[in-house]
């Protein structure tokens, strides 16, 4: 047994990379684009708040599983224009858009809990707008989604498996693959072992985080 | 001096402040008493240009200006907040030194020096480095104190200095308030105590609630 997994192992940890690859942008793409678009929700200008809400409601309100679909089989056959993206990229794109749409929310939630008098303390000693938000609001409601956050996370692991649908080799299609050839289920045990420890990677990480953020209250 | 010239402010069809003029003399002390309701802390957060008046003019040394656009280098008024608005995630330290460092353009060792000397000051140096949850109300309302004086303002508006603290401390604020008259700023006070605006004030001005 040692022997087979040995054997497969290589094909699951490059399985791997790529969803570790998957995880890592969308996490770096979508966290800033999540404040960017709760903050614009939260705007005065009323059709960017509108078009946001939208986006945030189509986004959140169908699979990511038909997102992805839509992204890399749909846009390349839309009527006027085509948008052709590769695999990887569109695995991205769709994820970017999903996971931003997730995090807005979160962070909107985290910029209503700071209390109008955080802002006009900002406002009296002359602080500008963004200033406010970057020194002020923004290390504050890190604090405060730090679990939510947490959660999506973990769950963005798990859904990065999800690109599958568009023939990307990430590890559970290694898995898949290895399963389905050798008829034993041995490949998929190992696919869920190494998910926890991705995911027990990513608690301790987290848990990390908020140790770090309690040193005020 | 800041003079203030028929200033008209109201909330949803209800006048707030009618046709209310003023004078603060450099250096004085004014306080603004009256029951709750009348008024008091909007004048405040007008002269902070918190909000905006709806007719009326604001002077300053025989100068107009608009606190709500005051551009943000010229800031000339501190507010001490009611329940003080200190940044949590900061330091005493960074507290003071963050807007002097981010609109004055200080250095952070300059900006660092003057809040040492403020911190002193005010009795606060040993508690540079704490963080507000740490500090009594009364130190940090003086943190509240030092933020707003780094920014070297002309005036310090205080709303209601001794509603957030012990009955105790409302000498101490008595004598704080008095201290600072030294060093030559003027300040505002907003206050529903009255025992505690004869003690303190050079000039008082009553507002009642407008009558319908």
């Amino acid at each position: 047994m040692l022997h087979y997994i040995s054997e497969i192992l290589p094909s699951l940890l490059s399985g791997t990379v790529m969803t570790l690859k998957v995880f890592f942008w969308t996490l770096v793409a979508s966290l800033p684009l999540g404040i960017l678009v709760s903050l614009g929700r939260n705007s005065k200008f009323k059709p960017l708040s509108w078009i946001l809400s939208f986006y945030i409601w189509v986004m959140r309100g169908t699979p990511l599983l038909l997102q992805l679909i839509f992204v890399f089989y749909g846009l390349p056959n839309m009527p006027f224009f085509h948008i052709v993206f590769e695999r990887y990229d569109a695995a991205l794109f769709a994820f970017i858009l999903n996971y931003t749409a997730y995090f807005a929310e979160i962070f909107r939630g985290g910029f209503g809990a700071i209390g109008k008098g955080q802002f006009e303390g900002a406002q009296v000693l002359g602080l500008n707008y963004w200033q406010t938000i970057r020194k002020i609001v923004v290390p504050q409601v890190v604090k405060i989604v730090l679990p939510s956050i947490g959660n999506e996370v973990i769950n963005l692991i798990k859904d990065s498996s999800l690109v599958y649908v568009i023939g990307l080799g990430d590890l559970l299609r290694a898995g898949n693959i290895a399963s389905s050839r050798d008829v034993t289920l041995l490949p998929l045990v190992l696919v869920g072992v190494i998910y926890l420890l991705l995911t027990l990677v990513c608690t301790w990480a987290l848990k990390y985080l908020e140790k770090h953020y309690s040193y005020y209250r | 001096m800041l003079k203030l010239e028929n200033i008209t402010k109201s909330f949803n069809g209800t006048t707030i402040l009618n046709n209310l003029s003023l004078e603060v003399k450099d250096n004085a002390i004014l306080s603004i008493v009256g029951p709750s309701g009348a008024g008091k802390t909007t004048l405040l957060r007008s002269i902070a240009g918190l909000d905006r008046v709806d007719s009326g003019k604001f002077i300053l040394d025989d100068k107009p200006f608009d606190p709500a656009e005051a551009s943000d280098t010229e800031r000339i008024i501190g507010v001490v907040f009611q329940d003080f608005n200190l940044f949590p995630h900061l330091t005493v330290m960074e507290n003071v030194t963050l807007a002097p460092t981010m609109v004055l353009k200080q250095s952070k060792q300059q900006a660092t020096d003057n809040a040492k000397k403020l911190l002193e000051q005010l009795e606060l140096s040993s508690h540079a480095d704490q963080y507000p949850f740490e500090l009594s109300g009364g130190q940090k309302q003086r943190v509240a104190i030092a933020r707003a004086l780094a920014m070297q303002p002309k005036i310090l508006c205080y709303d209601e200095p001794t509603s957030a603290l012990d009955p105790s401390l409302r000498d101490a604020v008595a004598d704080l308030i008095l201290g600072l008259k030294k060093t030559g700023i003027t300040q505002i006070v907003v206050t529903h105590d009255p025992d505690f605006a004869k003690k303190i004030s050079d000039q008082l001005l009553e507002v009642k609630p407008i009558n319908k």
